[in-house]
């Protein structure tokens, strides 16, 4: 049983944090002509998408890739079927600063295969953590973001964040609780 | 392909579409990672496959190998010349003692059509048909038609001519099946008696004209002639098979259109096919067999899910 949808982000919010998220990268980044965001397949990469545009808007041009770690998954032949999407990441990793993107961060166990993905591509300088949401009691493995949007401290995990965009660039975060 | 759909890849034949696409789909994600600086995965890396050769292979069989090692997967090999079977053991023991010590898949190359179906319905592991008699080769009519869909942008409404030794041809009834499964339409070429009687009951054409199937097809996949499948004489020399179905330059430009060419290996370089038309650009050959690599990881890959 789910409880109503409780808004955690509006689309003006959203739209703060990913500018947010552009004017960090700027700051963090002084060399951002080594930087690249890859956005994570399949949530991450609208997200990755936005923050991208607003580093062009804000005049970093910044490398974009996309990449999925279907195949680097820990979970392979234990249930669930997984189908790959397409990794697009037409430069080398190689001693890049790499900003990964996430809409969720949950058990930390997506990002664990995303970063062996990306290092198929090379061997990043330093590899960082950009999430809109962080559910930060739900860790299995030692992750944390180095760039947060907003977090929850939800300790239910059947409780489910929902990440809603609308033509692409419009963005919505909702928490569905679940009763028990 | 949802999960359950599939535990065996036995043949072409009793596969849909819909599953040949996923495979597919699959298959395009390994050709980007096999152009990566790191051509691995550890994605089957808790998994042991036995490489059962009870035929000779060289292709097939480091094509699997290596898909399997950029799978990270565990690999045992195996050939009959060298194994208790030259002492009379029987396929089921010979596989339920390699299964005994925890094997999880077993890819088969059988010179008994058949015999991988009779094992999967025999031990407890996955079968993957790497070739059985002259039955079904379905991880080369994957790859096949996986290499033309990439050359050409899709199958729908494409025209394939299969040329040669039809009747022996495992890869070309797999071929057949997963061409017309695609939306092809496909013609075999070659002398009548190298042609099974009933095949157009599988309603492909037939000719044994090549320049007239030529004229016709956008693809041409040129068989080889296999001496060792054949007790009789099938036609008076194999100089005449030369002159009347050997693919040459010449005949390719008397052609008012480019078309595609493909072989499966392993060639016989101026029999069925010149080394001008398997070295020029219009041939995939060594596209078919990179491409390989990655249609054989997706079978692996999406097989392995259903382990449990």
């Amino acid at each position: 049983m789910i409880n109503e949808p409780k808004i955690l982000l509006n689309s003006t919010k959203a739209n703060l944090i990913i500018r947010r998220f552009a004017l960090q990268i700027i700051e963090s980044h002084k060399d951002y002509q080594n930087t690249a965001i890859i956005g994570l397949q399949p949530r991450g990469i609208l997200l990755a998408k936005s923050i991208h545009n607003e580093l062009l808007k804000l005049g970093a041009d910044v490398l974009y890739g996309e990449v999925d770690h279907t195949f680097f998954r820990d979970d392979i032949g234990r249930g669930g079927f997984h189908i790959p999407k397409p990794s697009n990441v037409n430069f080398s990793t190689e001693n890049k600063n790499i900003i990964v993107v996430d809409d969720v961060l949950f058990t930390g166990r997506s990002v664990r295969a995303a970063i062996d993905a990306i290092m198929s591509f090379g061997r990043p300088k330093c590899v960082e953590l950009m999430v809109l949401v962080d559910r930060r009691f739900q860790r299995e493995l030692p992750i944390k973001p180095d760039y947060t949007g907003v977090t929850i401290d939800s300790r239910n995990t059947n409780d489910f964040v929902k990440v809603e965009w609308e033509n692409d660039n419009q963005v919505q975060v909702w928490l569905l609780e679940d009763k028990k | 392909m949802n999960q359950g759909e599939l535990n065996h890849l036995l043949g072409i034949k009793g596969l849909t579409a819909s599953q040949i696409h996923t495979i597919f789909d699959t298959a395009d994600n390994f050709l980007n990672l096999l152009q990566a600086p790191v051509k691995k995965t550890p994605a089957l890396r808790d998994i042991t496959i036995a490489n059962l050769f009870f035929e000779n292979s060289t292709r097939t069989r480091v094509s699997f190998e290596l898909a399997e090692k950029r799978l990270g997967a565990d690999i045992i090999n195996f050939s009959s010349s060298s194994s208790s079977v030259k002492k009379g053991e029987t396929l089921i023991d010979t596989v339920n003692n390699i299964l005994s010590m925890k094997v999880d898949m077993i890819v088969m190359r059988h010179p008994a059509p058949g015999a991988c179906m009779f094992l999967a319905k025999n031990v407890k592991s996955q079968i993957i048909n790497a070739g059985d008699g002259t039955h079904e080769h379905p991880t080369q009519a994957l790859l096949d038609a996986f290499s033309i869909k990439n050359k050409l942008g899709s199958l729908d409404g494409k025209k394939v001519v299969i040329v040669g030794d039809i009747k022996h041809s495992r890869v070309a009834l797999s071929n057949i099946y997963s061409l017309q499964l695609l939306g092809a339409e496909v013609m075999v070429c070659g002398p009548a008696t190298l042609i099974p009687k009933y095949i157009n009951q599988l309603g492909v054409k037939v000719s044994h004209n090549l320049d007239e199937a030529l004229a016709w097809c956008d693809v041409a996949n040129m068989l080889r002639i296999q001496l060792e499948r054949q007790d009789q004489r099938f036609f008076p020399s194999l100089n005449e098979y030369t002159n009347l179905y050997g693919l040459t330059m010449d005949r390719l430009n008397k052609l008012d259109k480019e078309i595609c060419i493909m072989h499966p290996g392993p060639i016989n370089r101026g029999v069925e096919i010149s080394s001008e038309v398997a070295d020029s650009k219009q041939s995939i050959i060594l596209q078919q067999v990179e491409n390989g690599v990655a249609v054989r990881m997706a079978v692996l890959f999406l097989l392995a899910q259903h382990k449990l």
